[in-house]
């Protein structure tokens, strides 16, 4: 299993890029965005909330605060006032605060006093100042500079005149105050903010992670498997875990993969009872054939002593028990072809003396027109025998069902650059083979006309030669000549990797 | 009239076998089993035993074996099924001399076996005009008396291994492809079963004492055939 799932990530380069870049990266991109999603929104929502109230609240303090101080310390000062009352009032309005952040300054027409001399009040805009002039309601102003916050405040002092209206004494007081600790705590909150987010974030990619496995390893496996039953091995089976969807893929793959298996068995077992039944018959006939074959000669013989009713009837037993003799021979040599158990017996031998042989034997020398090479040009390591069915087969079918002449030539030659190869084409000159017939005129019992009459051969002939040119490796092919009449094609290599067969 | 002794145990096939070739003018004993076979061959003595290979009991090759072990010379043809491979190859090395395939006809059985009788009695190829015994080295080859010796011991001879034995030596050095040994030596085409000539050259080999590694007598050429060693 191990070694099997190493040889598949070998052979499967690109299915294995394409997962990285698919359900795995997507899963993790989503689950990944929807942390950073909602960990931003919550924080900056906590965020300004947060803010908002710090700094609102040590807002509020400040002003009350100071107004407290103005409205207490302003009684005291003496009117119009000098710079030294100025300054002290500015002075005492700071000492509001124990800690000593305040920066108080205070402006009556033309005169400025601060509590802290030389401080620049660049906080103190000009836009402060003109709305602390033209109302006299409270002004204040958050101001960022120099990396710190500042809170100005400011004011104007006002007394309640006799009639009960507010009237501007004209002395303005700004304040300001570094927001430190404030700036500190949204620092710190912002700090804690980026930390969640990030964390969220960690866990998003892990739990992706996780449920990316979970999904693309029960994948994977279905992967293997599938390729696995696509290679042949009908019994592959995923191991079911849990009740999930994919589960049910795998309980659903498994059933598929046993229907198949089972299919396919069957499909197998009729094949093989169907060529045993055939092999079978034909052993069964061969006993009383061989009785019958004995004696066909002894009727020949008798025939012409006969009537002439019985003569014919003897003669037609004696001619068809041998054809019958021939038939269920060819029919046992195609059920060795299917059982793998016909056997090449390599000679090595001179082809062209094989093949005149082959045709003399006959008595076809004066039929055929051979074209063969000189003695020994031509040598090859064949089974005589089945080279001779091969011939004799293909040169007896053009003479039957081909036109005289029937040219038979031998050459060494075919596409195959490193290997020698024999090439022989049988050729007539009759009418040629329909072309929808072209294609089967190897198969079984094949005949292009069903009504055809039943000729001298099996029907199996160009089945077994076919066979026979298979078993050393070469090929047969047929077709038509452009000026008319059949061809058959042989290419037999010469020599085979064999080691099955040595030679005494 | 040659004397055959039939040794088959299908009843029609046996009679078919008996009537084709007393037709040919044979003298025929047919018996269905091999022990009845083994009994027949002293009171019977034929020259001939045509034996079926697929016997019930005492199977076709033990009786090859039994008449090998009481007669060296006397010819043994195989009725086979075809397909049957292995055994033709064990028969053949078990001292058949030939085999025909089932079903066959009387005359081509008939030609079988008086083409085994031809090599058991007639004459060798080019024995005319020739000293009437012949020595290569420990070995003696009488072709008149159609005898051989190793080292003085007379050897028995099957007809095959004999009529083998006189073609090779006819012509020393010369390589005979085993197709012109089949229809030199048992008269067939030139396309029967050269399993017949690897068969025979081993057990002529055997008798003579030839080691088949480093071969004396008999060589093989790869790819050609056989050679009788010139010297």
């Amino acid at each position: 299993m191990r070694g099997a799932a190493r040889a598949q990530v070998k052979g499967a380069r690109t299915p294995s890029r394409v997962v990285l870049r698919g359900l795995r990266v997507r899963l993790v991109v989503a689950f990944g965005l929807v942390a950073a999603l909602a960990t931003t929104t919550t924080g900056a929502l906590t965020f300004r909330e947060a803010r908002n109230g710090v700094l609102q609240q040590s807002q509020d303090t400040v002003i009350r605060q100071l107004r407290t101080q103005v409205s207490r310390l302003a009684t005291g000062v003496g009117y119009p006032p000098t710079e030294d009352v100025l300054r002290r009032f500015a002075a005492d309005v700071a000492l509001a605060e124990p800690s000593g952040t305040w920066r108080v300054l205070v402006t009556y027409e033309g005169i400025s006093a601060a509590s802290v001399p030389g401080y620049p009040f660049d906080e103190v805009t000009p836009a402060v100042r003109e709305a602390v002039g033209s109302s006299m309601a409270t002004v204040f102003q958050r101001v960022r500079g120099d990396g710190r916050t500042s809170l100005v405040v400011g004011m104007s002092v006002v007394f309640t005149s006799a009639e009960g209206t507010l009237v501007p004494t004209g002395i303005q007081v700004f304040l300001t105050v570094p927001q430190t600790g404030e700036q500190q705590s949204v620092d710190a909150l912002v700090t804690a903010i980026e930390r969640a987010t990030a964390s969220a974030l960690g866990v998003a990619v892990l739990l992706a992670l996780f449920a990316a496995r979970g999904v693309l390893r029960p994948v994977r496996a279905l992967r293997r498997a599938t390729r696995s039953i696509a290679e042949g091995r009908l019994d592959t089976r995923l191991d079911v875990n849990g009740s999930d969807e994919l589960a049910d893929l795998s309980h659903t793959f498994n059933e598929t993969a046993a229907a198949l298996e089972q299919s396919v068995a069957e499909l197998r077992g009729m094949e093989a009872r169907a060529r045993r039944f055939a092999s079978d018959v034909s052993h069964e006939l061969r006993t009383p054939l061989a009785a019958m074959s004995a004696v066909t000669d002894v009727l020949d013989e008798e025939a012409a002593r006969l009537d002439p009713d019985t003569a014919t009837a003897v003669r037609l037993i004696s001619e068809e028990t041998v054809k019958l003799a021939r038939l269920v021979e060819d029919l046992m040599e195609i059920s060795r072809f299917d059982a793998g158990a016909a056997v090449l017996h390599l000679d090595e031998i001179d082809l062209a003396e094989s093949i005149r042989r082959t045709v003399s034997s006959r008595g076809w020398s004066d039929a055929v027109e051979a074209r063969l090479p000189g003695p020994d040009e031509l040598r090859g390591r064949v089974d005589p025998r089945r080279l001779d069915v091969v011939v004799a087969n293909l040169v007896g079918n053009a003479l039957r069902h081909g036109g005289r002449p029937v040219r038979l030539t031998l050459s060494e030659g075919g596409p195959h650059a490193t290997l020698r190869h024999a090439v022989l084409e049988v050729a007539d000159s009759g009418p040629g083979i329909p072309e929808d017939v072209l294609p089967y005129v190897f198969d079984r019992f094949y005949k292009s006309d069903s009504a055809r009459t039943r000729t001298e051969g099996s029907g199996l002939g160009l089945a077994i030669t076919e066979e026979n040119v298979r078993m050393h490796g070469g090929t047969v092919r047929a077709a038509n000549r452009p000026g008319g009449g059949a061809v058959f094609t042989v290419e037999l290599p010469l020599r085979r990797d064999e080691s099955a067969w040595e030679n005494l | 009239m040659p004397r055959v002794l039939l040794i088959e145990d299908d009843r029609a096939v046996r009679e078919g076998v008996a009537l084709g070739l007393r037709r040919q003018s044979h003298e025929v004993a047919a018996v269905p089993t091999g022990e009845e076979g083994m009994d027949r061959l002293r009171s019977f003595r034929p020259d001939v035993v045509v034996l079926d290979l697929m016997l019930p009991g005492m199977s076709g090759l033990d009786v090859c074996r039994a008449v090998r072990a009481v007669d060296q010379t006397l010819p043994i043809i195989m009725a086979t099924a075809r397909g049957d491979d292995v055994d033709i190859v064990v028969g053949l090395e078990a001292g058949a001399d030939d085999y025909v395939v089932k079903p066959v006809q009387a005359r081509v059985l008939d030609a079988r076996i008086r083409a085994v009788l031809r090599r058991a009695g007639g004459a060798a190829p080019g024995d005319s005009g020739l000293p009437k015994i012949d020595t290569y080295g420990e070995l003696a080859i009488d072709r008149a008396g159609l005898s051989v010796t190793v080292r003085n011991t007379p050897v028995q001879l099957a007809p095959s291994e004999l009529r083998l034995l006189l073609t090779l030596s006819a012509s020393p050095g010369q390589v005979f492809s085993r197709q012109q040994l089949l229809e030199a030596v048992w008269e067939h085409s030139y396309h029967g079963d050269a399993r017949l000539v690897d068969a025979c050259v081993k057990r002529l080999r055997a008798k003579m004492g030839d080691p088949p590694r480093e071969p004396r007598y008999i060589q093989t050429v790869r790819g050609f055939g056989y050679r009788f060693a010139s010297r």
